[in-house]
């Protein structure tokens, strides 16, 4: 393994009764990365974050914050000091009014930062004497995420960020992560079934599904690596048995072959040559269909 | 506004800000010595990793295409000569329109010529060993 990560699990494993939720994960999330938790519903996301900040214990395996065993109660404290997490429900209070929240919040962190917390009750318009039950589920995001970005937190955890939103309020969350992240030094963890969204700020991402990591990486060498490679036949496409390593799918309908690779496009292309197709096209693979290879594949 | 990277293209987006760069060098859209965006309000304008920004800046400096000045931030370099690439880049537009004309007197829709562009590139990437 590189050097330790914020966040380093290996072969994490939970399990509830005779669910198996995380079945053997790894993630390594270098600092100062903004890194995608991608998942299918289910996938085994949340369960991961919440044994990430000690909010339940792994079945098996290894798993640290801050190279801070997580599963341990006294450095879990300390783990949670020093990060910022948004639930997916984002958890407020919802008696109290958003002045009085940020009040209530701001004491159990010592590193608050009172000027992040004016800035984003500023850009985020939030009014100080709304009751935080009248709140719409976007102005309820945006509190929660102040709460978070408002700790000095060197970590932050969000879980589904971006659910239940518009395409516009989805812009302005991820527009804040993006600029908060620019301005301090931090890490952002963030699950998502949202691909757009990943593509879009993540350097890092994870693929999970069934509670297990299917592909890691940045989100660069994922680019660069992964190919399309479609060939035409002037009759019917033969049955091609590809040795070049990388191959992820073959796909064969009537005239036409069509295969993701991982790696080596040349080489898989050097080979196709030799089937003497009419054509071949090489194209780039969006993360889209990367993600529907990998995880709907499966199946 | 200049650059719009497309984050689901499959391309990489520095790569994509890099071409996007460089088009504006190369058409006089930026001019040498002229100041490029910093990191933090290019990444926010665009909603896009800053670290990704960083990257195509410093790849940018690594190419000659601008420079980076302590505190001050990036610029188009001096030398980024304009004027030569325009006159390239108006040559081969030539070429191109050249080869659309022939193309379509042959009864190639324009559907088919751009797939046809696109094939032959991929595949000059494919020889070259282009990262791209």
């Amino acid at each position: 393994m590189a050097d330790a990560g914020v966040i380093d699990t290996a072969d994490l494993r939970k399990t509830y009764g005779d669910i198996e939720a995380v079945r053997g994960l790894t993630l390594h999330v270098p600092g100062g990365s903004i890194y995608g938790f991608l998942g299918r519903n289910g996938a085994g996301k949340t369960t991961t974050i919440k044994v990430l900040l000690g909010m339940t214990h792994p079945t098996a395996g290894d798993v640290r914050v801050f190279g801070l065993p997580a599963n341990v109660s006294r450095s879990s404290v300390a783990i949670r000091r020093r990060t910022g997490f948004v639930s997916e429900d984002k958890d407020l209070y919802d008696f109290m009014t958003v002045e009085e929240m940020i009040r209530f919040t701001a004491p159990f962190f010592p590193n608050w930062r009172k000027d992040l917390e004016e800035r984003y009750l500023r850009k985020f318009e939030l009014r100080q004497a709304q009751t935080i039950k009248s709140l719409s589920r976007g102005m309820r995001t945006k509190l929660a995420l102040l709460l978070a970005l408002s700790r000095g937190a060197e970590l932050l955890i969000l879980d589904e960020p971006t659910s239940g939103l518009d395409p516009a309020m989805t812009e302005e969350v991820l527009q804040a992560l993006v600029s908060h992240v620019a301005s301090e030094q931090m890490t952002v963890f963030f699950s998502s079934h949202q691909i757009a969204e990943v593509e879009q700020i993540a350097d890092h991402v994870a693929i999970v599904d069934r509670g297990r990591a299917v592909l890691a990486g940045t989100l660069d060498d994922l680019r660069e690596r992964y190919r399309r490679i479609q060939m035409v036949f002037d009759g019917d496409a033969p049955q091609p048995a590809f040795r070049s390593p990388g191959v992820v799918r073959v796909r064969r309908k009537g005239r036409v072959v069509t295969l993701l690779t991982s790696a080596g496009a040349e080489h898989v292309v050097n080979e196709a040559r030799g089937l003497h197709p009419v054509s071949i096209d090489v194209t780039p693979v969006s993360l889209k269909d990367i993600f529907l290879e990998t995880v709907v594949g499966e199946d | 506004m200049l650059f719009r990277p497309n984050p689901s293209s499959g391309v990489p987006i520095y790569l994509q800000l890099m071409e996007q760069v460089k088009h504006a060098v190369e058409t006089g859209a930026l001019r040498p010595g002229e100041q490029l965006p910093g990191i933090r309000p290019l990444a926010e304008e665009l909603v896009i990793n800053p670290n990704t920004v960083a990257k195509a800046y410093r790849e940018l400096e690594h190419e000659g295409v601008i420079e980076l000045r302590q505190g001050a931030g990036a610029f188009v370099a001096g030398n980024a000569g304009t004027k030569k690439l325009m006159d390239t880049i108006r040559a081969g537009q030539g070429i191109v329109a050249d080869a659309i004309e022939k193309l379509r007197a042959r009864g190639v829709t324009d559907e088919e010529i751009r797939r046809l562009f696109e094939a032959e590139l991929a595949g000059l990437n494919i020889r070259g060993g282009h990262r791209g």
